[in-house]
């Protein structure tokens, strides 16, 4: 037998497919391909994985795809399965992961991630809510606000300040939040958009017991890294055929509709065209480099290029369409599961764009991160390390 | 599937050339050559290239003498030569190597591959795949007359591939009828000449439809692997201003503290990021015959050498008063980044050869009443 996993991968799956109807009952085809480790196949034996190389993932999803097996219908757990699992994979104790992992990638348990703060969004470390011992237990106040997801989370990831005398990177701790428990309470943030993607969520007197602590007392701040970083590999970084995202449809459009055509317009369209592209290619060469490690700051680029073209795209799109450019479909407050920009009109595409350099780190922020870790530019002098 | 990564052997290549490159062609001995009154070219730097590391040979088919490695290495020997902005006339070899190997010119490519014999392709520079070239000077019978103007790195080669009106020719560069002339170039790294052929003596090696095609291939090649000299450029003037804001101090802290600037060094990372991929992505095209080769090579001309004109002047203007110096170096690779921009055709051009490929049309012209 071929200790190949590349070989070995394609029988495993057909074995599994023989023992397992695609047709029978979806939860339990999903729960037992995690336990088969044919979830994540780079994830060690008893995480969903069989600590195969990551390029092997495809391979597999493809496989499923192809008989047409159910899936976890990933970007319903985005924050999930993008951020929040590779962050217990890394800082969790075994009895988390076994605990955690799989309801999280079969969809059973929605994530939400509680790090961002009304007085701490890009200065992160900045956050006030508190958590202090009290026995067993850790008792949680404060606020956490553009927590997505949060009204369907069974579960959140949490930073709070376990100390106040230390460094503000080094008095924060990381949590695994019971978004059940008695004190947490979600409400809807409406957004310029007009619907509520978003949560401000309450935390008050909210007891934790300490296995739920991730990480390291005082070591928060070096688990929401590897978070963030999968962060921005998730909002940049996903595998798009060409045209796929946002151009693709203004394309569509151009190509429909000649009597919209302008020479200006075909410059810039052209000119966004190549753009769009070149990201593209630049998020698909990241993928192609982090297919055996760890996302590192270069994700940070994806991000920050995705942000800004699609705000390009989606303004561009808008002036395009002359008159029905004026329309909107709905102001009605909705509460999307996920961000719909593909069903949507123009105008929504335009406006939620706005928030692209905004959230998951601002294009300014992850600029001062490109220049410092990236390039090794000095520190802006600062005051409050 | 598109591998947009550098493999083992071209790290190792890229390590080779890079520390040839800074042992025996520092920016110091560059600048003084563009300074002096020596030649152009660096002679001894070209001959190790194609002597001790093959570059000359690196494309061609190895059962021709050739060191049968492809595109790919091609572009990262670019990209390095790019990044020292060496004066060498590589980039000329690499496209009459790519007409000869339409051609299917055995014996001329073995003649290059083992005797390291100069050869450039007689176009202009400026000269854009996809428009038809028009051919430069006309046979008689006996013999080529014609003029072409603006043509990259001519000045050191012994042979020239001629398009003429009947074929493709291979005409002597110092025979009699031929007058090769150099002409003040916006880049002094890489001299343009025009070449005059009154009686020149020349063999035909292809006919017009053959000729047409390795025309064709050689400019998209072209396009293509001048976007991994525009990465190296890039990278060069961006490491280069890195350096030197983390040394400068001005108002009592070093220049690279200051958000303003780091935020401007911040985006031409992000655009050489990009720029890179895309450049691998018409390195590797080209390599493997895809049938995207000419959108990738549209789409890497259409993007990448702004980004290189871009990271120069920002490494001029970060450099303040000492960038606008003749004795530092930016200025030579602001040059090279220019006047590559409109090498193979504006970006202009190739966005409209993307437009074409991609079915983006323009409007139509309205009727005026």
């Amino acid at each position: 037998m071929s200790t190949d996993p590349g070989d070995r991968l394609p029988g495993l799956v057909a074995e599994f497919l023989r023992r397992h109807d695609p047709a029978g009952d979806r939860l339990g085809f999903l729960r037992a391909r995690f336990d088969a480790g044919l979830a994540w196949v780079h994830y060690p034996v008893g995480s969903g994985g069989l600590a195969a190389p990551r390029h092997l993932q495809p391979l597999v999803d493809d496989e499923f795809a192809r008989v047409g097996a159910p899936d976890n219908r990933p970007r319903r757990n985005g924050i999930g399965l993008g951020m929040v699992a590779p962050t217990l994979l890394r800082h969790g104790t075994t009895a988390q992961r076994d605990r955690l992992l799989r309801p999280l990638w079969t969809g059973e348990d929605i994530w939400c991630q509680l790090f961002s703060e009304p007085d701490a969004g890009s200065d992160l470390a900045g956050l006030t809510t508190r958590a202090v011992r009290d026995g067993g237990d850790w008792v949680v106040n404060g606020q956490k606000v553009w927590t997505s997801l949060a009204h369907r989370a069974r579960w959140g990831i949490l930073l709070a300040r376990t100390a106040t005398d230390v460094g503000k990177h080094q008095g924060i701790t990381c949590f695994v939040c019971d978004m059940t428990a008695p004190g947490v309470q979600v409400r809807p943030l409406r957004q310029l958009t007009g619907e509520a993607e978003f949560n401000e969520v309450f935390l008050t007197d909210v007891r934790l017991p300490d296995d739920l602590r991730l990480g390291g007392v005082g070591e928060g701040w070096r688990v929401a890294r590897t978070t963030l970083m999968n962060e921005r590999v998730a909002i940049g970084g996903a595998p798009a055929p060409r045209e796929g995202g946002l151009i693709g449809l203004v394309a569509r459009t151009w190509r429909d509709r000649p009597e919209l055509r302008t020479a200006g317009r075909h410059d810039e369209l052209v000119r966004l065209w190549v753009r769009a592209e070149a990201a593209r290619l630049a998020a698909l060469r990241l993928r192609q480099q982090l297919a055996t490690g760890e996302p590192g700051p270069e994700g940070s680029a994806v991000k920050l290029a995705f942000a800004e073209l699609a705000q390009r795209i989606s303004g561009f799109e808008v002036e395009l369409l002359g008159e029905a450019g004026l329309r909107h479909d709905d102001w009605t407050m909705r509460r999307p599961a996920e961000t719909d920009l593909l069903t949507r009109t123009a105008t929504h595409r335009y406006l939620r764009a706005r928030g692209n350099s905004i959230e998951g780190g601002s294009s300014e922020i992850l600029r001062n991160i490109i220049a410092e870790r990236v390039l090794g530019l000095p520190v802006e002098p600062r005051s409050d390390r | 599937m598109t591998n947009l990564r550098y493999d083992d052997t071209e790290e190792a290549l890229r390590a080779n050339l890079r520390a040839m490159l800074a042992t025996h062609s520092p920016w110091t001995a560059v600048l003084a050559r563009v300074a002096g009154t020596e030649e152009p070219y660096d002679r001894d730097l070209w001959d190790r290239l194609t002597g001790e590391l093959g570059l000359g040979a690196l494309a061609v088919p190895a059962e021709l003498g050739g060191a049968g490695a492809g595109f790919r290495e091609v572009a990262v020997v670019l990209e390095e030569l790019g990044r020292a902005v060496a004066p060498v006339p590589y980039l000329g070899s690499v496209l009459a190597t790519r007409a000869l190997l339409s051609c299917d010119d055995p014996d001329l490519l073995g003649q290059l591959a083992t005797e390291n014999r100069g050869i450039a392709l007689a176009v202009p520079f400026s000269a854009a795949p996809g428009v038809p070239v028009h051919p430069v000077a006309v046979w008689d019978g006996s013999a080529l007359y014609g003029t072409v103007t603006t043509v990259a790195d001519a000045l050191a080669a012994d042979l020239l591939l001629v398009p003429a009106t009947d074929g493709l020719y291979v005409a002597q560069a110092r025979a009699p009828g031929v007058a090769v002339a150099p002409v003040v170039s916006l880049d002094a790294t890489r001299p343009l000449c025009d070449i005059v052929f009154a009686h020149a003596p020349a063999r035909r090696i292809a006919g017009p439809d053959a000729t047409a095609r390795a025309l064709t291939d050689a400019l998209t090649a072209g396009a293509a692997l001048l976007a991994s000299e525009q990465v190296g450029v890039a990278q060069w003037c961006l490491d280069t201003t890195v350096g030197y804001l983390r040394e400068r101090r001005q108002f009592g802290r070093p220049v690279g503290s200051f958000q303003a600037l780091k935020h401007r060094l911040a985006d031409v990372w992000v655009e050489i990021t990009e720029a890179r991929a895309v450049a691998r992505y018409a390195a590797d095209c080209l390599a493997t015959g895809d049938p995207d080769t000419e959108l990738a090579a549209a789409l890497a001309q259409a993007h990448c050498a702004a980004v290189a004109v871009h990271a120069a002047q920002e490494c001029v203007q970060l450099h303040g008063g000492i960038g606008f110096t003749w004795e530092h170096p930016a200025h030579l690779y602001l040059k090279r980044a220019k006047s590559a921009a409109l090498a193979f055709g504006s970006a202009d051009r190739h966005r409209s050869t993307v437009a074409r490929l991609v079915d983006l049309p323009a409007p139509t012209p309205s009727v005026s009443g």
